[in-house]
C-alpha cells in the first residue's frame, strides 16, 4: 500500500458514513432510534421493510418511479441517437446554435418549469401519468444524451462509414449492424445517465403526479409529514432507493470515468 | 472532418420536436405571465416590465441571489481542488479501480430528497450520528435548526459529500488518458512531482475540468431539493437559495407575475455564465 492511498480511503469513508447510518437505522425500531444514537442496532428488526413490502401505497411508489424512469431512458436514448450522429458527422445550417440551445435546457432551473409544466401537462390530459413525468424529464436528459453520444461518436473514424457504403450497406443497415455495436459503451453510458438523472429528480416528478403515478420520493415526504416521524420506515424506504442506482452503476463500472467526461477525453 | 450536409436537420428532428414541446411552450407561458397581473378567475391585465423592475429592486431577491452566488462560489472553491487531489491519489490500474469508482459514484445515485432527509436525520442532536458526535462527544453546541452558521456549514458539507465525486471522476478520466510515455519523459528530465502536475497533468485535464466546473456551476446554482429537505430554507431565511425562494413565490403564494419575472431573470443569469464556459470550451476544440 502506497502512502497516498490514504486519501481515497478517507474520502470513501466520509462518503459511506451517512449511508451506513441510514442503513443501520433501517434495521432499528423507531423507539430505539429515538432513544439516542447507537452504532449498531440492538434489536435487529426487519419490520420497516415488511411494512413497505406489504403496503401498496409504499411499493407502488417504487413501481411508478421505475416505470417512468425506464420510459424516459428508452425515449431519450432513442431520439438522441440520430441527432448525435448528425452532430458528429455533418455540418448543417445552425448546427452549433442548435447544439447550444439543446444544452441550455440542461441549464434551466427545474424550479422555473414546475408551474408551466403542471399547466401544460394538465391541458393535454397527461397530468398524473407516467408518460407526463417521462416526457418532462426528457427536458434535461435528451440534451445530456445527445452530448454524451456525440462525444463517443466523434471517437469513431469517419472511414468506418465510408467503407460500409462502399461495401453496399444502406444507411439504416449500416447504423444498426455496424455503427451501433461500435458505440455500445456510449449507449450504455448515455442510458445510465438518463436513468440516474430521472431517478434522482424529484421536484418535477412530484409536481406532475397526484395519485396514480406518484413517485417513491413523493410517498416519502407525505409519510414524513403526516405520520409524525416514522424514522425507521423512512430509513428503510431511503435505503431501498439506493439499490436500483447501485445495480445500474455496476453494469457501466468500466466506463463511468469516461462517461462522466461525456466521452470527451 | 465533418461534411456539409443539410440532411442533418432530418436526423435532429425528433429531438427538436420533443425539446420544443418541453421547453418552448413552458417558457412562453412564463414570458406571458411575466408581463401581466392577475386577480384570479383567469382575468389578466397588461403590466409591462413592472414585475422585472420590482424583482430586481426587491431586497428579498437580492438577498437570495447573494446567498446563491456565495453558495456556488464556496462549492466550486471546495469541490474542484478537492476532487483533483483525490483523483491524483487514486490507483490507475488494478482491481481497486472499479471498486473505488462505484463507491464514489454512489452518493450521486441517491434521489435528492433522500439525500436531504438522510442528512437531516444525520444531524439531529442525540438521534443523528453527526449531531450526537458533535454535541455529546466533542461538546460543541451544534444545532442547525437554531444556528444559521451551522445550517450553512451543513448544507455545504452535504453538497461536498453529494457532488465532489463528479469532479473526481472527470479529473480521473482525464488522468488515465495520459500516455505512460509522458511520465517516462518527465522522469528522465528529472521533473519534480509539482512540474509533472503543472505541465503534464493539468493541461491534459483542462477539457474535463471545464466540463466539471460547468456542470457544478449549473447544478449548484439551480439546487433546490437537497437544501429544501435539509433545512427548509431556515433558520429564518438564512439558507433560502434562489430556487427555494422562487418555489415559495410561485407555488406557495401563487404570485404568478413576479414568480415568472424572477424565473426569467434567474434563467438568464444561469445562461450567461454557462455561455461563457461553452465558448471557452469550444474555442479549445477548434484550436
Amino acid at each position: 500500500m502506497r502512502k497516498r492511498s490514504i486519501i481515497p480511503i478517507l474520502y470513501i469513508a466520509f462518503l459511506m458514513t451517512p449511508i451506513y447510518f441510514l442503513v443501520s437505522m433501517s434495521f432499528k425500531t423507531t423507539n430505539e432510534i429515538l432513544a439516542g444514537f447507537s452504532l449498531f442496532p440492538e434489536t435487529f428488526t426487519l419490520n420497516s421493510y415488511r411494512a413497505i413490502f406489504t403496503d401498496p401505497t409504499w411499493y407502488w411508489g417504487y413501481i411508478n418511479s421505475i416505470i417512468y424512469v425506464t420510459l424516459n431512458t428508452i425515449l431519450s436514448v432513442a431520439v438522441a441517437l440520430p441527432a448525435a450522429y448528425a452532430f458528429s458527422r455533418y455540418r448543417f445550417l445552425g448546427d452549433r446554435q442548435l447544439f447550444f440551445w439543446l444544452l441550455t435546457n440542461r441549464m434551466a432551473p427545474a424550479a422555473v418549469f414546475a408551474l408551466p409544466f403542471f399547466q401544460l401537462y394538465s391541458s393535454v390530459q397527461l397530468f398524473d401519468t407516467h408518460i407526463a413525468v417521462a416526457l418532462a424529464h426528457t427536458l434535461f436528459n435528451v440534451p445530456l444524451a445527445v452530448w454524451i453520444l456525440e462525444g463517443f461518436m466523434r471517437g469513431i473514424p469517419k472511414e468506418l462509414d465510408e467503407t460500409a457504403y462502399v461495401d453496399g450497406y444502406s444507411f439504416p443497415r449500416f447504423f444498426m449492424k455496424i455503427f451501433l455495436p461500435n458505440i455500445k459503451a456510449g449507449v450504455g453510458v448515455a442510458a445510465f445517465f438518463c436513468f440516474m438523472f430521472s431517478w434522482v429528480e424529484m421536484l418535477l416528478a412530484k409536481t406532475l403526479t397526484a395519485v396514480e403515478a406518484k413517485p417513491i420520493a413523493a410517498v416519502m415526504t407525505r409519510t414524513a409529514s403526516s405520520a409524525g416521524y416514522e424514522l425507521g420506515l423512512l430509513a428503510a424506504a431511503g435505503t431501498l432507493t439506493i439499490i436500483p442506482g447501485a445495480i445500474v452503476i455496476w453494469f457501466v463500472r468500466n466506463y463511468i470515468a469516461r462517461g462522466f467526461a461525456m466521452g470527451r477525453v | 472532418m465533418r461534411t456539409v450536409n443539410q440532411r442533418g436537420w432530418f436526423f435532429v428532428l425528433p429531438v427538436l420536436i420533443l425539446v420544443a414541446f418541453n421547453a418552448l411552450m413552458p417558457i412562453m407561458t412564463v414570458v406571458n405571465y411575466s408581463v401581466q397581473e392577475t386577480f384570479g378567475n383567469n382575468v389578466f391585465f397588461w403590466q409591462g416590465l413592472d414585475w422585472f423592475e420590482q424583482i430586481l429592486r426587491s431586497d428579498r431577491f437580492q438577498a437570495a441571489l447573494g446567498r446563491q452566488f456565495l453558495f456556488t462560489a464556496i462549492i466550486l472553491a471546495i469541490e474542484v481542488p478537492l476532487g483533483i487531489v483525490i483523483a491524483l491519489s487514486m490507483p490507475r490500474k488494478g482491481i481497486w479501480v472499479p471498486v473505488c469508482l462505484v463507491l464514489m459514484a454512489l452518493p450521486m445515485l441517491i434521489p435528492w430528497n433522500v439525500v436531504g432527509q438522510m442528512w437531516n436525520i444525520f444531524t439531529l442532536p442525540k438521534v443523528g450520528m453527526l449531531g450526537y458526535f458533535m454535541n455529546d462527544v466533542l461538546g460543541v453546541n451544534y444545532d442547525m435548526t437554531q444556528d444559521p452558521l451551522a445550517a450553512w456549514i451543513t448544507v455545504v458539507v452535504m453538497d461536498v459529500w453529494h457532488w465532489t465525486s463528479l469532479v473526481v471522476l472527470l479529473a480521473y478520466a482525464g488522468l488515465v488518458s495520459i500516455p505512460d510515455a509522458y511520465y517516462h519523459a518527465a522522469k528522465i528530465d528529472g521533473a519534480s512531482s509539482w512540474s509533472v502536475f503543472r505541465y503534464i497533468q493539468l493541461p491534459k485535464m483542462k477539457t474535463v475540468l471545464t466540463i466539471a466546473i460547468l456542470l457544478r456551476f449549473i447544478d449548484s446554482f439551480n439546487i433546490y431539493t437537497e437544501p429544501f429537505t435539509l433545512t427548509g430554507g431556515g433558520p429564518g431565511n438564512s439558507t433560502t437559495l434562489l430556487s427555494i425562494d422562487l418555489v415559495k413565490i410561485a407555488l406557495g403564494q401563487f404570485d404568478l407575475g413576479p414568480a415568472a419575472a424572477m424565473s426569467l431573470i434567474y434563467f438568464a443569469i444561469t445562461l450567461m455564465v454557462s455561455w461563457l464556459f461553452y465558448t471557452l470550451m469550444t474555442k479549445d476544440d477548434a484550436g
